[in-house]
């Protein structure tokens, strides 16, 4: 498995800490999960240190913290979100996040850039959320992203992995770039997708969250990565437009 | 006769209070804020009493002792049995239909239904109905509750009370946090607007993946919009997204809102437990009922129920979970 910045995480499950019903079943969902990552909005909860009880929360989880700059639509915020976020959670990870767009919450790939630039050279080890397009991509680990993030489908829309075509062209342009799909997985069968497509974790949060039952819906996500994980190790079949039998025909008794 | 103490005069105290006094116990009251008023989180709810929506993304117990809530207020303060109305825009009919998989209690309602039983909903084409759900008034609530425990002898002090009193019940909220530990401040914001030209006449939840929005009538064009859900512990002020998201809420679901008068701002804290569930704790001398987060006119009732039983019979309700006497 890839590191993330020299980190080798437990499992490729990811999880977001928003939306939950309660504190307790995001804890217990962790647990089932065993995921290895939290991702910690501050926008909101931020100023003036006010979200600190629910951080603290976040911390006793004893899982690798990867605060974001969620809600951020302006470099300058996310950058002051992301230093905030050092201090908070004393982490140089973090998860950029700049919103483009109101309807889709599509990055903003442009800002996106700049910020990631400004925050490596400022020590940070940027996550940054983007889109599944290769430019941007090259134009990420250039500005000093060692991780790139494509989105499967809009956040929270829980389609799935909208484009597979360039997906599958992003992991094979970058072959030893740690890629995460980040956003758009509704399904345990979408996050085994990306796994079988050779991803190196999933980061998710509404599918957990909103689930009826998110504490089982965690269990399930992380055996889908699991299996995924293990199929792509196991080098699939190829699909073929024939039947193979697996028993062959050729040398069997003829018994009539 | 043993004289019981009971400290905070919110939604909690008074409802724990009432029930003491209704079962025959003497009671007197401490809170050094004075009468019910802005300084307690009380005052800033929205008084639903609405189990079965809450039951969306709550624990069993706020459906099952939620329900008790109804009967108990009736007798206590008007309760405006009017039942609920979950509606959607377009784009989120997903989440409607996740609403109504989720609860229970509701019928659906199309356009003709919706105008029916609110004509000024006419926008909207599809959603559910809670015929069984009611509301309160949480202001005269607390005032007729307060009125009620006075003609009945009890005592009102507005001060601390004294350190070395027994038989005393914490109901201050998150004041309370000193000794319970894993209580925390859950962070909500609210308007109270005037709008003569929107006739609403119950509790109207408009459906939304990031900004799910009530609005609550309070009679002569009074509305109360509600409420934001931040896990912050800063209740100085109002950000301007929250007011943003809260009033283009209530906009979508009657552009006429565009109109109101703002009259109130409120931002409190909810004091919650990690599972956002009551609890009832002893410890020592003093029983501990707190930890009522956004439920506090809906589990109130039971939360008095269960402090009533633990302090008169010594008997356990499911809400206590710590018994150190």
């Amino acid at each position: 498995m890839k590191t993330f910045y020299g980190t080798t995480l437990p499992n490729p499950l990811m999880l977001g800490t928003a939306q939950y019903p309660s504190p307790a079943i995001l804890e217990q969902a962790f647990r089932s999960s065993g995921a290895g990552v939290a991702t910690v909005s501050l926008r909101r909860e931020g100023a003036g240190g006010a979200g600190q009880t629910f951080w603290t929360m976040i911390r006793d989880l004893g899982v690798h913290i990867l605060p974001n700059t969620a809600g951020c639509h302006t470099v300058k915020e996310a950058v002051t979100t992301a230093q905030m976020a050092r201090e908070v959670f004393d982490t140089k990870w973090i998860k950029l996040e700049l919103i483009g767009h109101t309807d889709s919450l599509q990055p903003d790939v442009f800002q996106l850039v700049e910020a990631a630039r400004i925050l490596t050279e400022d020590g940070f080890q940027v996550f940054p959320y983007t889109t599944e397009d290769l430019i941007v991509g090259e134009r990420l680990l250039e500005a000093g992203c060692e991780v790139l993030m494509p989105w499967g489908a809009p956040i929270g829309s829980g389609r799935g992995l909208n484009n597979e075509y360039a997906l599958r062209a992003m992991r094979a342009e970058f072959p030893d770039v740690p890629l995460v799909i980040d956003a758009g997985i509704g399904l345990p069968s979408h996050a085994a997708h990306a796994m079988e497509l050779g991803f190196d974790a999933v980061l998710l949060n509404t599918a957990v969250a909103r689930a009826g039952d998110p504490i089982e819906m965690a269990q399930a996500m992380a055996m889908a990565v699991q299996a995924g994980q293990l199929a792509r190790q196991a080098d699939p079949i190829e699909p073929r437009d024939m039947a193979e039998a697996s028993t062959p025909v050729v040398g069997k008794a003829f018994l009539s | 006769m043993t004289l019981w103490s009971v400290i905070g005069s919110g939604v909690a105290g008074l409802a724990v209070a009432s029930d003491l006094v209704a079962r025959g116990a003497q009671v007197q009251v401490f809170d050094p804020g004075g009468p019910p008023g802005p300084h307690g989180c009380s005052w800033w709810a929205g008084g639903m009493l609405a189990p079965w929506c809450e039951y969306e993304n709550a624990e069993e117990p706020v459906l099952r002792l939620g329900q008790q809530a109804i009967d108990w207020w009736s007798d206590k303060t008007p309760v405006y049995r009017r039942g609920t109305i979950v509606v959607a825009n377009t784009r989120d009919l997903p989440d409607l239909r996740r609403f109504a998989r989720r609860t229970a209690g509701h019928v659906e309602v199309d356009r003709n239904k919706i105008a029916e039983l609110e004509p000024d909903m006419k926008a909207f084409g599809r959603g559910l109905f809670f015929e069984q759900e009611a509301h309160v008034d949480p202001r005269q609530a607390l005032q007729d509750l307060c009125g009620q425990l006075k003609d009945k002898g009890v005592e009102f002090h507005q001060n601390l009370a004294p350190p070395q009193l027994d038989n005393t019940i914490d109901c201050r909220g998150l004041h309370a946090r000193e000794t319970l530990h894993d209580l925390r401040g859950v962070k909500g914001e609210m308007l109270v607007i005037r709008c003569p030209d929107v006739v609403l006449t119950r509790p109207v939840r408009l459906l939304h993946p990031r900004m799910p929005l009530y609005i609550v009538p309070r009679g002569d064009g009074i509305y109360m919009l509600g409420a934001t859900m931040i896990e912050s512990e800063d209740s100085s002020r109002i950000t301007a997204r929250s007011m943003l998201e809260l009033l283009s809420a209530a906009y979508a679901v009657n552009p006429a809102f565009g109109e109101a008068e703002v009259l109130e701002i409120g931002v409190d804290l909810r004091p919650a437990f990690p599972d956002n569930l009551p609890r009832i704790r002893r410890l020592g001398r003093t029983i501990y009922a707190n930890g009522l987060y956004r439920h506090g006119y809906l589990l109130a009732p039971a939360l008095a129920r269960g402090v009533a039983d633990l302090a008169l019979e010594n008997k356990h309700s499911e809400m206590v979970d710590e018994d150190r006497a």
